[in-house]
């Protein structure tokens, strides 16, 4: 599949953002976190502003961006439109309990239900965003059951290093939040080989002779394409420059997204302050690179069952 | 609305006829001509006469090679929407503007409130779906909706431009929901097939599978008296050497 770039920026960009979102709301919720004003303000800043910035960014790639607003309406048959419900939903909790925090410097009482909603849309509407991929039977690649943990436990993990380094710029870090991130970091890690191992493995089911009913003959092949040059469909279906680099991307999502953030973040257990600051001000670099480079693989490796037309034997 | 009818009252479809499809690519063309000036117009080319010329074709034809030595074949393969009982392009739509008539089954899109998210494109199988970039809009078969119920035409041209245009008759219209309409009784007959069933999108249109034909081998001769297979290896001329040596001194 093609990475529309547009896209591969909204998922990890609002991911993160409701990974911070969901951390400071539950954290928050449970005492936690303290209801400072400027924390706060910060906190909320960055995970709304992350996830309203992918959020005009996923509009981008739309041929009518000014219909945007008609996409609310399918929820009952269609995960987009539930993603765009869901992801509006939230700003109303999420809202609200930014306002208690940051004017009136409390968590609790009715701040404190909005905060478990916000935490609950949340994961709402990144599973949203994963099933938008995993419901999708021609791409064998994001039809499966680990699609949407990966989304969730990656959203969680780079939300949970942002949140490290606010706690360390508003001097409030504390180091149960190591902890979390760097369990937020093995489990995505742990999701994320257990998918390379079914990429790797996973049987080819679907043939050109299925997709054109002729295995009767025997072995098909392509003799003459429908067209001379590149159609959209070989465009936006056929892309396969990443694929080839694979193993090596793979490697680099290894190391960016997952070793160095947590062996950064294990050294402000050691050294806190203001190296620890600077470490995880590195931790946050490294991991949102390498989970634009762990979507845009996700994209690379995925392949269209139109392809069966265009020269593919099996996918 | 993208939820799917409960059931729709005719199930319109082709029937396509591998046996006799000769590949000539007229259904495509005259597909272009009639749906540039109809329901989903204008179907743009980009680039049409340059390098790179691409735009949406709502029908393609491709062309395969099947088995091999006497039994293997050609055959020639039209490739459009359709028109599934299942169709996922339907339900991932989150505008609706892509939806299946509950009264004939016709699969279409809104070109007024598509907003061009291309996910449709994604859910097809089939590929289609193709996106028009000059609109912005996703494209695909109407199954000449403007044609079939168009009391403007003669009654005989109200099939889809497709079927018109074959010039072998190797492409039939017709309510695939009724076991006793012609093209139903010829699924039945010539035991016509779905493309990729394993994935449960259910089509509609069905594929009538090319004949086996009986091989006459009465006057093949001999094994070894056949002659050598053109594309054989053979020992290569004083010339042949030259060049081939000439080529190789030139690449380095």
């Amino acid at each position: 599949m093609h990475p529309a770039y547009s896209v591969i920026f909204f998922t990890t960009s609002s991911g993160a953002g409701y990974g911070l979102l969901f951390l400071l709301a539950i954290l928050g919720a449970l005492g936690l976190l303290p209801a400072e004003r400027w924390f706060g303000l910060a906190g909320f800043a960055i995970a709304l502003g992350l996830i309203s910035g992918g959020l005009l960014s996923s509009t981008f790639h739309l041929g009518h961006p000014e219909r945007s607003w008609r996409a609310f309406s399918q929820w009952r048959s269609s995960w987009l439109s539930r993603e765009g419900v869901l992801a509006v939903f939230t700003y109303v909790p999420s809202g609200v309990l930014a306002i208690g925090w940051i004017y009136f410097e409390t968590t609790s009482s009715v701040w404190n239900l909005m905060a478990w909603l916000t935490a609950f849309f949340s994961v709402a509407t990144v599973y949203s965003t994963a099933m938008i991929y995993a419901s999708l039977k021609t791409i064998p690649q994001w039809h499966n059951g680990l699609v949407p943990p990966v989304f969730l436990f990656l959203a969680l993990a780079t939300g949970a290093v942002l949140l490290n380094f606010l706690m360390l710029a508003f001097g409030i870090w504390q180091a149960w939040a190591v902890m979390i991130a760097i369990a937020a970091l093995l489990a995505a890690l742990a999701l994320k080989l257990k998918y390379w191992a079914f990429l790797n493995t996973r049987s080819r089911e679907h043939t050109v002779e299925s997709a054109t009913g002729l295995k009767q003959f025997g072995n098909v092949r392509p003799l003459d394409p429908p067209h001379t040059a590149p159609n959209y469909l070989n465009k936006e279906m056929g892309y396969a420059i990443a694929r080839r680099h694979s193993e090596r991307l793979r490697r680099h999502v290894l190391t960016l997204c997952f070793i160095t953030p947590a062996l950064l973040l294990a050294l402000i257990l050691v050294l806190p302050g203001m190296f620890g600051l600077f470490a995880a001000g590195a931790a946050v670099i490294a991991s949102a690179t390498g989970v634009v480079i762990e979507r845009w693989l996700l994209f690379a490796d995925a392949e269209h069952v139109v392809n069966l037309y265009y020269g593919r034997e099996a996918i | 609305m993208t939820t799917l009818p409960p059931a729709t009252g005719k199930k319109l479809g082709l029937v396509i006829d591998l046996d006799i499809c000769v590949g000539c690519h007229a259904c495509a063309v005259s597909c272009k001509e009639w749906n540039t000036g109809g329901y989903s117009a204008p179907l743009s080319d980009i680039d049409a006469y340059g390098n790179d010329p691409h735009g949406p074709w709502l029908n393609r034809i491709h062309s395969f090679e099947a088995g091999d030595g006497t039994g293997g074949r050609t055959v020639h393969f039209p490739r459009s929407c359709l028109h599934c009982e299942e169709p996922d392009c339907v339900t991932v739509c989150p505008t609706g503007a892509s939806y299946k008539r509950s009264e004939d089954g016709i699969v279409l899109v809104n070109p007024d409130t598509c907003i061009g998210c291309k996910l449709c494109s994604w859910a097809c199988p089939y590929g289609a779906r193709e996106y028009d970039q000059s609109h912005g809009v996703m494209k695909k078969c109407t199954l000449c909706v403007d044609r079939i119920y168009n009391d403007n035409l003669p009654e005989a041209d109200r099939v889809p431009a497709c079927v018109m245009a074959c010039p072998t008759g190797a492409r039939h219209f017709g309510d695939l929901g009724d076991p006793d309409s012609i093209v139903s009784k010829v699924v039945k007959e010539r035991e016509g097939y779905d493309l990729l069933p394993e994935l449960g999108y259910r089509p509609v249109n069905k594929y009538l599978p090319p004949r086996t034909r009986e091989v006459d081998r009465s006057h093949a001769k001999p094994a070894g008296e056949r002659p050598a297979q053109i594309d054989a290896v053979h020992a290569p001329t004083a010339v042949e050497k030259f060049f081939g040596w000439a080529d190789r001194m030139l690449s380095d």
